[in-house]
């Protein structure tokens, strides 16, 4: 009887559900639990019912989709879900272009297959074009010919050597700009990260500037705190500003009163700027040698002081009468 | 300074490359977790879930602190595990006095929260205390059918949400091939009140029925439960339009129109040729009449001029 009740049920009432075949989904949206059942028991057996029908409508449509017999069973091909769910992650962005595919577009250039393995002269053998042990390999050539241009030495082997590590260290540094670019635009192949190893230092070492201490820049402010006629003693200070830590040398007042260490210091003062002038007086040693100089600095002096006190008296004549005068007078 | 870091392994690479963004995605991965404090109920509630879904899942078995979905900064470590275990569908388990056997319904995008519903457990019965014929056992990712009851899946906002999520959660692999003779379960999810849906998992047994269509016949395989709505997030609208791309979308076919009459037509734009950063040589070709009447006319003058004087 049951047999017979389902299928004219499911027709009647197929029209009232939403079936989504994509999702193999079907929902009754017009369906009223009854009241009365408020017995879990009751609740569950009409639930079932309930999802008979419905998992029923889902089956009817499933069934009815063309299907293509396969080794493990009917295989059906189902309609795109009519409810959208959110995806999972955003859809593949495009990677941009290197500066390489970039020129090469721009130059026409085209890229084309190499043969992975090509005829080696020098062995006379087929060896791979890349690699260890490979076609017109740098590092197995045995003798460099020497060229006119070759300045002596240099190493060619090393010269080579070095090259070839420029040109990797180069094409490393293109790569890693080729994806920077990429992750920019959030195109970074999902196995590579980009990771921060520093912070970017320019120059060399020189160039960077010590790193003041505490006590320098105390010593500074001080300074510039104090560099006013009146020493800073009216300057307006900052909110949680220190006074100054070295505000320079003050005038040290010693004791009036006699007495041990501090109090002796005055005397000592005292007694060495006495010391210092009584020894001037009392012990001037004589040094022959300054002696001797200025015993001749006088006489030079004496001398040309009487000549000119001879030579100032026949002033007013005329010079060459005068001469034939005097050796006149004194002849 | 920045430096490459790639996987040292091909078997890491090949691991990393699986987390990359997909044209067409074929699966969510769910991540099943509980907080600091659980009870026997959540335990097994989650247990089961994860029995359910455990070809395609990662399940945490100790405590996890600071996880709060719905307040701001307590969902950091949930974005963090699910990129790290690269799952997209998160049910996180809690218990307390407030909240008793709640579960946390979650989805991401890009690994970061993209919606929310809070849900508790009532009148829960587990997978083991039921009985019936093993043979009828729901095979593992095997794709189920969903019923969804009642009207309130429409009308209360909170149940249409959850519907969603329910479906998201359970739908299992994409898939566009079907077979008929893998069709092995149900979810029965019915709305018993505005605010409380019951969901039952059913195992079906295929009748005949004299058609070609068989006649569904439900088996009570479990977990069910009473599952009341709490609170429940939406996403931004301006994320779920990014969400809800597809492929179709991005690849959408321009200047190609179909015309009745003349069939299907298309617009060809040919790019600027940008003769200004052509290279160009001393010698062509295309002025050489140019340049040999300029020559014929310098001679011209300078004989003109030569009569002239």
């Amino acid at each position: 009887m049951a047999e017979a009740a389902a299928p004219p049920a499911a027709a009647a009432t197929a029209t009232n559900y939403e079936v989504d075949l994509g999702n193999l989904m079907a929902y009754d949206p017009s369906h009223h639990l009854p009241a009365a059942s408020s017995s879990r028991e009751e609740l569950r057996k009409e639930c079932l019912r309930k999802g008979t029908e419905l998992a029923q409508a889902v089956a009817d449509a499933l069934f009815a989709l063309p299907a293509t017999e396969d080794r493990d069973g009917p295989m059906v091909r189902l309609p795109p879900p009519t409810t959208r769910l959110p995806r999972e992650k955003h859809l593949p962005r495009p990677k941009p272009p290197t500066k390489w595919e970039q020129f090469a577009k721009m130059k026409g250039i085209t890229k084309h297959k190499k043969n992975k393995r090509e005829w080696d002269e020098q062995t006379q053998t087929w060896k791979r074009t890349y690699g260890y042990d490979r076609v017109n390999d740098d590092k197995d050539i045995p003798i460099i010919e020497a060229k006119a241009t070759d300045e002596p030495g240099v190493d060619p082997f090393a010269q080579r050597r070095e090259e070839k590590k420029k040109r990797v260290d180069k094409q490393e540094k293109n790569r890693l700009e080729n994806l920077k670019k990429a992750a920019k635009v959030g195109a970074l192949p999902s196995h590579i990260q980009l990771a921060a190893t520093a912070l970017p230092i320019t120059g060399t070492k020189a160039d960077i500037p010590k790193k003041s201490r505490k006590k320098d820049l105390e010593d500074v402010a001080g300074m510039a705190s104090s560099a006013t006629a009146s020493g800073g003693k009216f300057d307006e200070k900052l909110p949680g500003e220190k006074p100054p830590k070295n505000p320079g040398k003050h005038r040290q007042f010693l004791p009036v009163v006699e007495g041990k260490g501090m109090g002796n210091k005055e005397k000592q003062q005292n007694d060495k700027i006495l010391n210092a002038l009584l020894s001037k007086s009392s012990e001037d040693q004589m040094d022959v040698g300054r002696a001797i100089t200025m015993y001749k600095v006088k006489k030079e002096k004496q001398r040309r002081k009487d000549k000119e006190k001879s030579s100032s008296s026949n002033k007013l004549k005329p010079q060459k009468k005068s001469l034939k005068k005097s050796s006149k007078k004194k002849a | 300074m920045v430096a490459i870091r790639a996987p040292k392994s091909h078997r890491a690479k090949r691991e990393l490359l699986k987390h990359a963004p997909k044209l067409v995605e074929t699966g969510k991965k769910t991540l099943v977790l509980h907080g600091t404090k659980t009870s026997a109920v959540l335990n097994s509630v989650l247990a089961d879930l994860f029995h359910l879904k455990r070809d395609n899942a990662v399940k945490y078995s100790k405590k996890n602190e600071n996880i709060r979905p719905f307040e701001s900064g307590g969902e950091t470590s949930l974005e963090f595990f699910s990129l790290k275990t690269d799952c997209s569908l998160i049910v996180y388990g809690s218990h307390s006095k407030k909240r008793p056997n709640n579960l946390v319904l979650g989805r991401t995008y890009d690994h970061h929260i993209y919606d929310l519903v809070e849900v508790g457990v009532e009148n829960y019965k587990s997978i083991e205390s039921y009985v019936y014929d093993k043979k009828l056992a729901p095979k593992l990712g095997s794709k189920p059918f969903f019923a969804f009851i009642g009207e309130h899946f429409e009308s209360v906002e909170e149940l249409k949400h959850l519907k969603e999520v329910l479906l998201d959660l359970f739908k299992g692999e994409v898939v566009e091939n079907l077979n008929l003779a893998g069709v092995d379960r149900v979810f029965v999810c019915t709305a018993i009140s505005p605010t409380t849906v019951y969901l039952m998992h059913c195992a079906l047994r295929l009748k005949r029925s004299g058609t070609s269509i068989p006649r569904m016949e439900l088996v009570e395989v479990g977990p069910s439960m009473d599952l009341v709505v709490r609170r429940h997030r939406h996403p931004a609208e301006s994320l779920k339009k990014e969400a809800m791309k597809t492929a179709n979308h991005a690849k959408k076919m321009k200047n190609v129109t179909k015309d009745p009459v003349q069939g299907k037509l298309g617009k060809v734009y040919i790019p600027d040729q940008q003769i200004a950063k052509m290279a160009l040589s001393n010698d062509i070709k295309g002025l050489k009449r140019e340049r040999r009447e300029a020559k014929k006319n310098k001679e011209h003058s300078k004989k003109q001029k030569t009569n002239v004087e």
